[in-house]
C-alpha cells in the first residue's frame, strides 16, 4: 500500500463507518417501525444535540464533569507514578503488596461507587475519588513495568561512564519509563471519564452523567442520545490530548511513529 | 615467553600471560570470578594472569561460556573480581567496592549491542559521555561531528538510532566510546551481530581507528579468523573453569589488508587455534562440565 493511501485510510473508514451506522439506524426504524421514544431519527438526535448545547446549565455541567475527570486523573497520575516507582524499585515491597494490588484489581470498582457516595456525599468530592481510583491502577501497573524495563545494556553504558545516581535517573531511567507512563495514561483517561459519568449517574445533581438520569426520567430519548454523543466527543478530546502529549514527549518511540515510517 | 603449567586437577594447559614488571598498561593478576546462583557456584574464571602493552591489539578468543565476556567486564570495571587485582597504568581499578574514576576515564567500552539511547539523536548519543562529564553543548557537538567523520557517519548526525542499520549503529557506539579520548578500547564482540561483508569492512576500519587514536584495544570474539586477523596477540580462553589456554603472537605488521588471510603463517595460526578449540570442546563434552 502506498504511504499516502495508508495515511488516508483511517479517515476514509471513519466516514464510511458513520455513513453505514446512519443507514442501518434509519433502516431499523423504518423496517421495525420503532417508536421515537425508543430510537429517535438521527436528524432528531442532531437537533437534540443543538438544543442540549444551547440549554441552561449545559456548559456548567460540562465544567463539572471536566473538573472531576481532570482532578481525579491528576491525583491518580501523581500517586500512580510515585507508588509505581517505589514498587518497581523495591522488589520485596512489590511482592508484599501484590495480594492487595490483585485484590483491588479484581473488585469491580464501579460497585464501590454507591459506597463512596454514602461516605463523601453527592458533591464533586465523591466523583473525584471514584475517577482517581479507576484511573490509578492502569497507571500504577504500567509504571511498575516501566521502572523494571530499563534495558540492562543501557545500564551498563551508564555504569561504565561512572554516571551518578541523578544522571542515571535523568538521562536513562526517566526517558525509559516515559512510554510506559503514557501508555498507562492512555488507558487511565478513558477509565477516568467512565468514573466521572457513572459517579454522577448514580448519585449526583449536576454534570453530564446527571443529564443522562434526568433525560431518562423524562423519557427524552433525543436528549439521552444527544448526551451520549457529547460524552463520546468529550472522552475523545481527552484521549486525543494524551495522544498529542505522547507525540510531544516521546517522538522517538515506536508507538508514536507513523506505521508508514516504522517499516524499516 | 610465558610458561605452560599443567593444571593438576584438570590436566589441561593453563598459561600465565603476565608480562615483565613495568611493561604492561593493563594488568590482571590472579583474577578469579565465582558466580553463585541458587546454591550452585560456578567458577567463571580462575587465576588469570595477563598483561597488555600500550597500543597493543589483543583479542580474547573462546567458545561461548568460556568467560571471555566476564573477563572483559572485569577489565571494564562492570564486574568485580572475586579474587585478584586489575590495574590500569599502574593504578588499581578497584578500591574496595569503589572503582577508581581516573582508571575508568581511560576506558572506552563497545558492547555487542550498540546500546544506543533511542531518545537521543546520533549526535547526542556520541556526546553522552561528554554530557555526563559536563562538557558544554558547543564542544559536544563539535566533538560529535569530528568523531562522526572519523567513523563514517557524516550526514547522519540528526538521525535517530532506529533509522540506522546495525553497522551504522555500531559505528555510533564506537564514536561514543571514543568521545572522551580513552587510551584503552574494550570491545565485546562488537561486530558479532553484523553480516559477514559488513563485518570485514568494520574490521578494516577498526584497524585504521586503532592507529589513528593510538588506543590499546582488547577485543572479544568467538571467530578464529577475526581474532587472528586483528591481533598482535590472540589469547585463547578455555571453558569450565575459564582460564588462559594459550597465547599466540601474530607478527604481521598492522594495519593489515584482507590479503593477509591468504598467507601460510596466518592459516597455520588459524588451524592451530582451531585444533586447540576442538580439543577443548571434546574435553568439556566428555566430562559434562566441571562445576563446583
Amino acid at each position: 500500500m502506498s504511504p499516502r493511501m495508508s495515511k488516508l485510510l483511517p479517515w476514509i473508514s471513519t466516514v464510511a463507518a458513520i455513513v453505514l451506522m446512519v443507514v442501518i439506524w434509519k433502516l431499523v426504524i423504518a423496517v421495525f417501525d420503532v417508536s421515537p421514544f425508543v430510537l429517535p431519527q438521527p436528524e432528531d438526535v442532531l437537533s437534540g444535540v443543538r438544543d442540549l448545547v444551547q440549554s441552561n446549565d449545559f456548559w456548567s455541567d460540562v465544567r463539572v464533569t471536566l473538573t472531576e475527570t481532570l482532578v481525579g486523573f491528576a491525583i491518580a497520575l501523581v500517586l500512580g507514578i510515585g507508588l509505581g516507582t517505589l514498587l518497581g524499585r523495591v522488589a520485596w515491597l512489590e511482592q508484599a503488596s501484590r495480594p492487595v494490588i490483585v485484590a483491588s484489581q479484581v473488585v469491580p470498582k464501579v460497585a464501590l461507587i454507591p459506597l463512596f457516595i454514602i461516605w463523601f456525599g453527592f458533591g464533586i468530592t465523591s466523583k473525584i475519588i471514584i475517577v482517581a481510583l479507576l484511573s490509578f491502577f492502569p497507571i500504577l501497573l504500567n509504571v511498575i513495568l516501566g521502572v523494571r524495563s530499563v534495558d540492562s545494556g543501557h545500564r551498563d553504558v551508564m555504569r561504565s561512564l561512572n554516571a551518578g545516581r541523578w544522571q542515571t535517573f535523568r538521562r536513562l531511567e526517566y526517558p525509559s519509563t516515559l512510554p510506559y507512563i503514557l501508555a498507562g495514561m492512555e488507558v487511565g483517561i478513558v477509565f477516568a471519564v467512565v468514573g466521572a459519568v457513572v459517579g454522577e449517574y448514580l448519585g449526583g445533581d449536576q454534570g453530564l452523567g446527571y443529564r443522562i438520569v434526568t433525560s431518562l426520567n423524562n423519557l427524552e430519548a433525543e436528549t439521552l442520545f444527544a448526551v451520549i454523543f457529547v460524552l463520546t466527543l468529550f472522552g475523545f478530546l481527552l484521549y486525543l490530548a494524551v495522544v498529542l502529549l505522547k507525540r510531544f514527549l516521546i517522538p522517538w518511540h515506536a508507538s508514536t511513529i507513523d506505521s508508514t515510517r516504522a517499516s524499516t | 615467553m610465558s610458561a605452560t603449567t599443567e593444571d593438576r586437577s584438570l590436566g589441561v594447559p593453563h598459561v600465565s600471560g603476565a608480562l615483565p614488571d613495568g611493561e604492561a598498561e593493563i594488568e590482571l593478576r590472579g583474577v578469579s570470578k565465582r558466580f553463585s546462583a541458587r546454591k550452585r557456584e560456578t567458577l567463571a574464571l580462575t587465576d588469570i594472569d595477563l598483561g597488555i602493552r600500550k597500543q597493543e591489539f589483543v583479542t580474547l578468543l573462546g567458545q561461548s561460556g568460556c568467560g571471555k565476556t566476564t573477563l572483559l567486564r572485569i577489565l571494564a570495571g562492570l564486574t568485580q573480581p572475586s579474587a585478584g587485582e586489575v590495574t590500569i597504568s599502574g593504578q588499581p581499578l578497584w578500591r574496595g567496592d569503589h572503582r577508581d574514576d581516573d582508571a575508568l576515564r581511560k576506558l572506552g567500552l563497545v558492547f555487542q549491542d550498540a546500546n544506543l539511547f533511542p531518545w537521543y539523536t546520533v549526535e547526542e548519543n556520541i556526546g553522552l559521555p561528554l554530557l555526563l562529564r559536563k562538557v558544554d553543548k558547543t564542544e559536544r557537538r563539535r566533538r560529535a561531528h569530528e568523531l562522526g567523520e572519523l567513523v563514517g557517519l557524516q550526514g547522519f548526525e540528526k538521525a535517530l538510532p532506529r533509522e540506522l542499520s546495525g553497522g551504522m549503529r555500531q559505528r555510533v557506539a564506537i564514536a561514543r566510546a571514543l568521545s572522551y579520548n580513552p587510551e584503552i578500547l574494550l570491545m565485546d564482540e562488537p561486530f558479532g551481530a553484523l553480516d559477514a561483508i559488513t563485518r570485514d569492512k568494520m574490521n578494516l576500519e577498526l584497524q585504521r581507528l586503532a592507529e589513528a587514536t593510538k588506543a590499546t584495544v582488547v577485543f572479544v570474539t568467538h571467530s578464529i579468523g577475526e581474532a587472528v586477523f586483528l591481533a598482535d596477540r590472540v589469547v585463547l580462553l578455555s571453558a569450565r573453569p575459564g582460564r588462559i589456554r594459550s597465547i599466540t603472537e601474530v607478527p604481521a605488521p598492522r594495519p593489515r589488508s584482507l590479503d593477509v588471510t591468504a598467507e601460510p603463517n596466518f592459516q597455520a595460526s588459524v588451524l592451530e587455534l582451531r585444533r586447540q578449540l576442538t580439543e577443548d570442546e571434546e574435553r568439556v563434552a566428555g566430562d559434562g562440565g566441571v562445576t563446583e
